[in-house]
């Protein structure tokens, strides 16, 4: 794990910044400066609202080294209400609790810790909307 | 450009190697390769391999390969398409050969996986994804896998258990390939109780991590006009993270690689006779079905459930284990796959050979559908 590396992600991570196609209007998470639509550059920032639903989910049992913390943990497909879907941990809910469709919103927590030295990444997660 | 014809091959038997090193298992399935096809320096040596540098700390396993076959001064390089890595390499040898440029290529696919711990090998494993939006929360491969299957279950109705033929079937074959990580068969009941790793995907709907090399001597078809040709060779990529795809139950890249390859050897799926697809998890096998055309659109399991995938059925697959029960030394299996195929069609399978195979279709996948190689093989009646 490099700092640049999340460190560059920042806009991402905290803000689900993503970008909108000036042409077809399609909203691009994460940016990608080309639109996967319609090919036309589209450079324009647009912050999602982190608002969408689950569209798969499964429960990790046996997580890679760097995400023992809080295993197990379940890792969601999410679909944006503005289109994008995006991969991200659930948290706030058991997993027994998570169904396919269900409402969710992001909200910022920790996503990985290097140990005592080491980096601690935080970023985008997903509760149920009460 | 010329046909392409398969006139050697090797392997090692896929197991826990720890008394060999990445190198030595290359050079063994190399060697043998060159015997098998009577070649004492071929054009140029492909390495398929994942993961030399981030499992074992070495790069340049091109040159080492060549350096310990004896082939000193061979023109030499790696090839790295993560678990469609040898699949990868197969398709450069087959562009080499085919241009002219080359009168013979080695083609090898090695992976040593089993030096480093568990959980370093999934983290390492993990880097074929990506890197920025998929692992950094904590996604390994199979996770990945369990969020394709859970909403192909969701999508078509179908349980867990639903997908137990596939590793059936694969433990069944396996168990005649002596070849093979696992050679003893699973019984229904033995899925249905398999530990979860991420649900729906249990230890029995996942390839085991083991070390092993396979290797292939590639030469111009009209040279050996009896050896097994390539009638087929494609590959196409998809979208890098799974989330990015508009329809994460398709492989796109499957269907593109298969079509590709159907169109240069002027075949249908109806002419496959054997299909060694890329079984790493149950719910690939299903999705491979139906993009290679032998199934509709989430019907791909019942392909499993009636029967067609058995040796004795339309079309069988993993005829020596596939994935599951052979093993998936990932930067090697792609050239298992086409070892295991060649075997078939001379007839040299053994205890695992199918009868009247004549044409056999391999299919190799790096990431989660992200790069798909396909290669039809071909032998004359």
């Amino acid at each position: 794990m490099q700092v640049a590396q999340n460190w560059r992600l920042n806009q991402q991570r905290y803000r689900l910044m993503g970008e909108e196609c000036p042409n077809c209007s399609v909203k691009i998470f994460p940016p990608r400066d080309v639109c996967p639509a319609c090919m036309a550059p589209a450079k324009e920032l647009f912050a999602l609202t982190g608002v969408g639903e689950v569209f798969s989910y499964t429960t990790v049992y046996h997580p890679p080294a760097g995400y023992e913390f809080n295993a197990p943990y379940v890792v969601a497909l999410i679909k944006l209400d503005e289109g994008p879907v995006l991969t991200a941990q659930l948290t706030d809910v058991e997993p027994e609790d998570v169904s396919i469709g269900m409402p969710v919103e992001a909200v910022t927590r920790k996503l990985r810790s290097d140990g005592d030295e080491g980096m601690i990444v935080y970023g985008y997660k997903f509760r149920p909307i009460m | 450009m010329k046909q392409v014809a398969i006139l050697g091959v090797g392997q090692t038997p896929v197991r826990d190697n720890w008394n060999m090193g990445v190198h030595q298992l290359a050079v063994q399935a190399g060697r043998a390769a060159l015997v098998d096809a009577d070649v004492e320096r071929p054009g140029v040596i492909y390495v398929g391999n994942m993961t030399a540098d981030g499992l074992n700390e070495q790069t340049h396993l091109g040159t080492k390969v060549a350096d310990h076959l004896g082939l000193w001064g061979v023109e030499a390089m790696r090839i790295e398409a993560a678990c469609g890595s040898a699949g990868s390499a197969m398709r450069q040898g087959v562009l080499a050969v085919a241009s002219g440029m080359v009168d013979s290529a080695l083609v090898i696919g090695v992976e040593k996986m089993l030096d480093t711990k568990g959980k370093e090998t999934t983290a390492a494993m993990s880097t074929a994804a990506d890197n920025d939006y998929e692992v950094v929360h904590g996604i390994s491969f199979v996770a990945l896998n369990a969020l394709v299957m859970q909403r192909y279950m969701h999508e078509y109705g179908y349980t867990r258990d639903d997908f137990a033929p596939f590793p059936i079937n694969a433990h069944a074959n396996g168990a005649k390939n002596p070849n093979a990580l696992f050679r003893k068969p699973i019984s229904k009941k033995v899925y249905d109780n398999a530990r979860m790793i991420s649900d729906p995907v249990s230890l029995f709907d996942a390839s085991p991590v083991c070390d092993g090399a396979a290797a292939v001597l590639l030469v111009a078809a009209d040279k050996a006009p009896d050896a097994v040709k390539v009638a087929g060779s494609a590959i196409a990529t998809d979208t890098l993270a799974v989330h990015d795809r508009p329809d994460p139950v398709w492989l796109t890249a499957g269907e593109k690689s298969a079509a590709a390859a159907y169109a240069q050897a002027g075949m249908t799926p109806d002419d496959i006779d054997l299909f060694e697809l890329h079984d790493a998890f149950s719910i690939m096998a299903a999705l491979s079905l139906e993009a290679c055309g032998f199934a509709e659109r989430g019907r791909g399991v019942r392909l499993g459930q009636d029967g067609s995938i058995l040796p004795s059925g339309r079309i069988p697959i993993c005829s020596m284990g596939g994935l599951k029960a052979r093993g998936h030394p990932v930067g090697a299996t792609g050239l298992y796959q086409i070892v295991e195929a060649t075997l078939q069609l001379r007839g040299e399978a053994d205890e695992a050979q199918l009868d009247g195979i004549k044409t056999a279709l391999t299919q190799n996948i790096g990431g989660s559908g992200a790069t798909i190689a396909a290669h039809i093989l071909t032998i004359n009646s």
